[in-house]
């Protein structure tokens, strides 16, 4: 497949299978001054895939905000970083990998985790903690079954060898997942603020290296699979998928910490989507230089592997750095002492081209300026998502209130997730203050006082319903979620899971969830400093939900003060913070108790949001919560049968007077949370003071959750019902 | 006392057992590379838990027959005492310091949750701080942790005294319902003969720090700095 770089014998059907358009294909032949040959093909197909250029989507990203007191450094870079004081810096990314994990889901969830952690280690940083936040399909579709159990056993292959814990994520169910489920990975790592490492190449003359693994055939064209729509025959797909090894990774991690200790490196960048390929032309082109690399040096682990194939090979746990000349040998020892291949591949020019040799060859020589800076930008049409109607609590059947109750805390999205997050060591490193189950969990950092808050949340039946709202709640959740463990939250980052952007309505679904996400950022300081997109979430023409997954990250000043949502004993006063109006349109009740999935989503007020945040956490820091929970899917009656489940501890509530019952205890109104209080009159008198709504719901007692003027359930029965639906779901043929 | 922890590329709660022992000892260990022969001057050998090279073959099987172990073999010989935790008790069994094996859970899934473990004797250095029959609750997270061995084996280890812990319900009882992974006899650890070596499933390192959970595993370090220094 190789060849000298200025014969070419491209057809236009090569070009068609290699996912570039006739456009494309005329801008790359016009920056070439020829035409490229297979390998020069290739490399432009993987830059310019959606994957690797966010052709669809740059456009709208720029209107997040991504500075702030905090920032480091935001998004370009391979994750985000941000200043979390004592000279310490967090840094964090969530990724996607979703088509992978729909053809194969073990190989595709494990590399998923794979990729995001070498993203944040590659940046300096120890890498803490693992979140995921997860989709599929309806769990009475045939494939559902095999696909959570082969992804959960990913994740946790992955991550439990590598000895990363697992502490946080979220799992949902629906149609709209049934041929494309979305599998997205976070990975936060702590680093020496003053010791970042970044991607630029620099010096001219300076050693190009290549560390880890070797290269093999698996995985190449992984990111054009990853930027194009499935269809019936996406199990073809399945060489595309790459192998993890969690091993290796493991020891990439502990090598390049060590030589990261030195001073070595220069540039440092992981291969990821499109490996070699996006790793040296990313570098190159960040530091305004070139790149030559003998691809006779790569190690690899097939014969007869051709330049196309070692350029867009996608195996795993692989590294490119630029080192300073003469600490080669240095760092060889490093490696060797881990095992790990170790290879001076090249070196960095002045040149600003990519030039590529093998066998005494030119294969490829490219400029890589253009590469980076001319691919395709598209402003694809849009039209505004039609707005649907607010419904009344009049709209929506009422139903008695313990049965909605017991039906919502089974049915699969509220269902509790042991059955996953056992499966995921969430222990290892010994730091987990808060484990999974709760609003958000809680890492102490290693020989600190002080832990960061972590979470991924969205709500997708919100997202579609009114892209704008739905944007804007899923930032606001995660604040809320942070807020209510005592955390100050601090940025994001996004995984914008989307279908097929050249559908006009798809593209409003992303410019409005885009749109609702700014608004939610600037109003609650909360800035996005990372993020990953993933399009053509579609099969057979059909998207899924707007899915744009926000995982955030927050920092608490001492780990012992933070609070779970627990109730932890009889007799504590339990307050409801924020407004309730009642609002069951999008909501789980209307879904699962009705049947529906109309009407708008609630309101986001992110001025109420900020306020009652802010003041609810002034109150557990100032240690007057015992317990607290925000109020989210289910609504407010879910919210407290959790906090009693968790705590193994009832309750007596009760309605205000005339509120229709399944609005007040079933609505999703935003800005909430229940807290619980030995101290009731501070706590309200402070709230009151803030502007903060707060109403007394009732008090912590016995061992049912009662409620006024309905029926009461145990908090056993509860638990029972809350975790048998999803072990006995995978437990069945 | 002094301890050193012996460290295999894919070992992963070598810190973990680190500050456990730290501390309980207010001095750190040493930690010492798998392709080092040579032991340091120590009073207590740990081999942590993790993937050691991966675990690729039978959990343990690759470690077991390093360089190191050949060393560590020795010592445990001539009485130094060793604690193997996970992944290190699955490398005691396959290096023949202690009986049995450690097959697949009976799920034949990953488990990581807190489990209730009776303590069947406190004549040793490990349990010590703890009364026989006690009832203490460590997270295991763990994929093979299924103790086996045939019945003369069992009956022997039983007969001896050498089993350390059993998984139990949070009453104490040895019964089907609090066995986590399917183990023989519900046990959870062994000792040798001599009882200078532990091998268990579960981690009382990381049951040491109130903040991240219960303190039960505390009393295990303490007892070994409280027998060795």
């Amino acid at each position: 497949m190789s060849g000298s770089a200025t014969t070419s014998n491209v057809s236009p059907e090569i070009v068609a299978q290699h996912g570039l358009t006739p456009d494309e294909f005329a801008r790359a032949v016009r920056i070439l001054g020829r035409t490229p040959n297979l390998t020069e093909l290739g490399i432009f197909s993987a830059m310019w895939s959606e994957h690797c250029s966010y052709k669809s989507s740059r456009k709208w990203l720029r209107r997040l905000p991504t500075t702030g007191p905090r920032v480091i450094c935001g998004p370009g870079e391979n994750a985000g970083v941000v200043d979390i004081g004592d000279g310490q810096a967090a840094i964090f990314k969530i990724e996607s990998h979703n088509h992978p994990s729909f053809i194969e889901p073990y190989q595709g969830a494990a590399t998923g985790v794979g990729g995001i952690l070498r993203d944040v280690f590659t940046m300096g940083a120890r890498p803490i903690a693992n979140l995921n936040a997860l989709r599929f399909g309806s769990p009475d579709h045939p494939k559902t079954r095999r696909l959570v159990a082969g992804v959960v056993a990913g994740i946790g292959g992955y991550g439990n060898c590598v000895g990363v814990p697992t502490v946080g994520g979220e799992c949902n169910f629906h149609p709209s997942y049934n041929g494309n489920i979305l599998v997205n990975a976070m990975t936060v790592g702590i680093a020496d603020a003053r010791r970042i490492f970044y991607s630029a190449a620099a010096g001219p003359g300076n050693p190009v290296i290549y560390v880890g693994a070797k290269t093999g055939r698996d995985g190449i064209h992984g990111a054009t699979m990853a930027s194009a729509e499935f269809s019936e025959d996406a199990d073809a797909k399945r060489p595309t998928v790459q192998v993890g090894d969690p091993f290796t990774e493991k020891l990439l991690i502990e090598a390049c910490l060590e030589l990261m200790a030195g001073d070595a490196i220069v540039a440092i960048q992981d291969m990821g989507a499109a490996g070699l390929t996006s790793s040296s032309v990313e570098m190159a082109g960040k530091g305004g230089l070139g790149i030559e690399l003998d691809l006779d040096q790569v190690p690899v682990r097939e014969e007869r592997m051709t330049p196309y194939e070692i350029m867009l090979s996608e195996s795993q746990e692989r590294m490119l750095m630029i080192l300073k000349p003469g600490s080669e040998d240095a760092a060889r020892r490093i490696f060797e002492k881990w095992e790990l291949d170790f290879a001076v591949i090249g070196r960095v020019t002045e040149t600003g081209r990519l030039v590529l040799r093998m066998h005494g060859e030119v294969a490829a020589d490219m400029p890589v300026g253009p590469l980076v800076t001319e691919a395709p930008l598209y402003d694809r049409p849009w039209a505004e998502t039609p707005t649907r109607a607010e419904l009344r609590p009049e709209d929506v059947p009422a139903v008695d209130t313990i049965t909605a109750l017991k039906k919502l805390v089974a049915c699969p999205d509220l269902a509790s997730k042991r059955w996953i997050w056992e499966q995921y060591d969430h222990l290892v490193m010994g730091h987990t203050v808060q484990r999974p189950g709760g609003d958000a969990a809680v890492v102490r950092l290693p020989g600190k006082r002080k832990a960061l808050a972590l979470v991924t949340d969205c709500t997708p039946r919100y997202c579609v319903a009114d892209p704008g709202r739905g944007g804007a709640q899923a930032v606001a959740e995660t604040w809320r979620n942070l807020t209510a463990v005592g955390a100050t939250p601090i940025a994001i980052t996004d995984n914008m899971n989307f279908g097929n952007p050249e559908r006009p309505e798809i593209m409003s679904q992303f410019a409005g969830c885009i749109e609702g996400m700014r608004e939610a950022c600037l109003a609650l300081d909360y800035p996005v400093v990372s993020g990953n997109v993933s399009l053509y979430n579609e099969t057979n023409g059909k998207g899924i939900l707007p899915t744009p997954v926000i995982g955030g990250v927050g920092l608490i000043d001492d780990a012992a003060i933070s609070v779970t949502l627990a109730f932890k004993r009889p007799g504590d006063a339990i307050l409801l913070v924020g407004e309730t109006r009642g609002h069951l349109g999008s909501s789980l009740y209307l879904r699962e108790i009705a049947g529906r999935e109309d009407g708008a989503p609630p309101p986001v007020d992110l001025a109420a949001e900020r306020r009652n945040g802010d003041a609810v956490r002034a109150e557990i820091l100032a240690g007057r919560v015992s317990a607290c929970h925000d109020v989210s899917d289910g609504g407010l009656l879910v919210a407290l049968a959790e906090m009693a489940m968790a705590g193994g501890i009832g309750a007596s509530v009760v309605a205000p007077a005339g509120a229709p019952a399944h609005a007040f205890w079933f609505g999703e109104d935003q800005g909430r949370y229940v807290l619980t209080t030995s101290d009731p009159e501070t706590v309200t008198a402070r709230l009151g003071a803030a502007g903060v709504p707060v109403r007394r719901l009732g008090t912590t007692a016995g061992d049912s959750l009662t409620v006024e003027g309905a029926d009461a359930i145990s908090t056993a029965e509860l638990r029972r019902i809350n975790e048998a639906w999803l072990p006995a779901y995978m437990a069945a043929p | 006392m002094q301890a050193a922890i012996i460290v295999f590329p894919g070992s992963n709660r070598e810190q973990d057992v680190f500050d456990a022992l730290t501390r309980a000892s207010g001095k750190p260990p040493l930690k010492v590379w798998h392709r080092d022969s040579e032991l340091p001057k120590a009073d207590l050998l740990v081999i942590p838990g993790g993937f050691s090279y991966g675990d690729y073959l039978r959990c343990g099987a690759m470690a077991a027959h390093s360089p190191i172990m050949r060393a560590v073999k020795e010592r445990a010989q001539r009485g130094t005492p060793v604690l193997g935790i996970c992944n290190g008790f699955q490398i005691l069994t396959e290096a023949g310091l202690l009986p049995g094996v450690l097959l697949a859970n009976k799920t034949l899934k990953f488990h990581c949750k807190n489990v209730n473990l009776r303590v069947e004797t406190s004549q040793s250095i490990f349990t010590c701080r703890y009364e026989a029959g006690q009832v203490i609750e460590a997270p295991v997270a763990h994929h093979d942790g299924n103790y086996f061995a045939d019945p003369k084996t069992l009956d022997r280890l039983e007969d001896q005294g050498l089993v350390a812990f059993r998984y139990c319900t949070p009453e104490g009882a040895v019964t089907e319902e609090g066995n986590a992974n399917g183990s023989a006899r519900n046990i959870a650890g062994i000792f040798n003969e001599s009882k200078t070596v532990l091998g268990l499933m579960p981690h009382p390192e990381d049951a040491t720090d109130p903040l991240v959970g219960r303190t039960d595993g505390q009393a295990l370090f303490a007892g070994l700095v409280g027998a060795l220094s």
